[in-house]
């Protein structure tokens, strides 16, 4: 197999990735597509033999990262009109996103170490080569994310779920 | 195994990360720490809950756009390649034929029709995936389009109606052929592969042919001709019989009996 068809391979895991880092579904395809065109025009950086996941995850990493600094301006304009940047949440979806928002609550780079150690199920050596930080960063990171999340979640439905501890 | 239990340890052992030596200090530890094992034991369900939330995005079917950062561009890049290599081989193939046939009868000669088949392909390989400027007259205006090749190529053209097999005109050009102008006209389904049939209205022989297939590089190619008329319907994306079905729908409109 080419790179090519493992980059196409490793696109639903790109999309899994993005959508519980973003939220939503557009913004999170619109970062996986940037990624996979930044990999495209970038694979002869990649080097043979590595782990290929491992670098498309870095890459889009760094996109997102690119990205999120882009729309700084855009997020100061939102401050300025709270009708806007106060919508209220929706309804019925609260329930089901509660995890989600959780998550999306969380500070990037703590996000970051908890998605790929728990939903990519990345080794944390894998975890800090793909971000480029220590390990111990790694560690530190996931558990303050942990901690956070578990905080959050405590105070919602969720917390039935995982107080039922024989 | 003396060692105390650290946060990392735990951590370690929600994710099964711990080394095998290691995880029986830290059970039996939590073992007599009731708090810390149930914080844990909430760090792997979170985990799991994690993973069964966002497990149905696997299964989502990848949106084209997606696939086609990768693939289209490359495959298409390299159907561009393999048509110039093609048609080089074609020319030098003519070429070769006339400095023979000066000699001896020649055993395959290039008729008007191949040429049409291949001059087709090139056209379709170097069109069809140009984002922005796919067609030089849109499909909304498609009268103007074909009165204007109409015009060009000196007789009365139409741009066939595929809807029935699931294309739409996006519109067309024309396009310098071996002895005067062509026509080219593109056609897209909605997932957003495209068919283009190219048009001649030059065709020396003046007889008809019947239904023929060429295979150029990775494009495939229906063409016909029609007294001076030839055309030729080209895809790079769909298979034979898909491409058979949409040439069928315009050969009966171009040629009805």
């Amino acid at each position: 197999m080419n790179e090519a068809e493992r980059l196409v391979e490793l696109i639903p895991r790109l999309r899994r990735y993005a959508r519980a880092l973003v939220g939503d579904r557009a913004t999170a395809d619109d970062l996986v597509q940037d990624t996979l065109e930044r990999a495209w025009a970038k694979l002869h950086l990649y080097r043979r033999g590595t782990d290929l996941r491992a670098w498309l995850f870095t890459v889009m990493h760094n996109v997102h990262v690119n990205r999120v600094r882009a729309s700084r301006a855009t997020d100061t304009l939102e401050d300025e009109m709270p009708e806007l940047a106060q919508r209220a949440p929706q309804g019925d979806a609260l329930l089901v996103r509660d995890l989600d928002r959780g998550i999306t609550r969380l500070p990037a780079e703590q996000r970051a170490v908890l998605l790929l150690v728990t939903l990519e199920e990345m080794s944390y050596e894998q975890v800090a080569r793909t971000l480029g930080i220590p390990i111990g960063t790694v560690m530190s990171r996931l558990s303050r994310a942990r901690e956070k999340l578990r905080a959050m979640m405590l105070g919602q439905p969720l917390a039935a779920k995982l107080k039922v501890v024989k | 195994m003396t060692e105390p239990v650290s946060e990392h340890d735990l951590q370690a052992y929600a994710d099964g990360e711990l080394p095998e030596e290691r995880r029986g200090a830290v059970a039996a530890w939590l073992a007599a720490h009731p708090e810390d094992a149930e914080r844990i034991e909430n760090y792997r369900q979170l985990a799991q809950e994690l993973r069964s939330t966002y497990a149905g995005v696997l299964d989502e079917p990848v949106p084209e756009r997606l696939e086609h950062a990768v693939r289209p561009a490359r495959s298409r890049r390299l159907a561009l390649v393999a048509m110039w290599v093609g048609l080089g081989a074609a020319l030098g193939a003519v070429a070769g034929w006339q400095l023979h046939s000066t000699q001896t009868s020649p055993v395959i000669a290039a008729d008007g029709a191949t040429v049409l088949a291949r001059r087709a392909a090139v056209a379709h390989a170097t069109y069809s995936p140009e984002v922005r400027h796919p067609v030089e007259v849109g499909a909304d205006q498609e009268t103007h389009l074909v009165a204007w090749l109409s015009k060009r190529l000196g007789t009365q053209l139409r741009a066939p109606k595929l809807e029935s097999v699931g294309y739409s005109l996006v519109g067309g050009r024309l396009l310098p052929g071996e002895q005067g102008p062509v026509a080219h006209f593109m056609y897209q389904c909605n997932r957003g592969t495209r068919v283009t049939l190219y048009v001649r209205s030059d065709m020396a022989s003046n007889r008809s042919t019947a239904f023929r297939y060429a295979r150029e590089g990775t494009v495939g190619v229906f063409y016909w001709v029609d007294g001076k008329s030839g055309y030729a319907l080209s895809s790079g994306d769909i298979s034979k019989e898909d491409l058979l079905n949409v040439a069928n729908a315009a050969y009966q409109q171009l040629n009805p009996p």
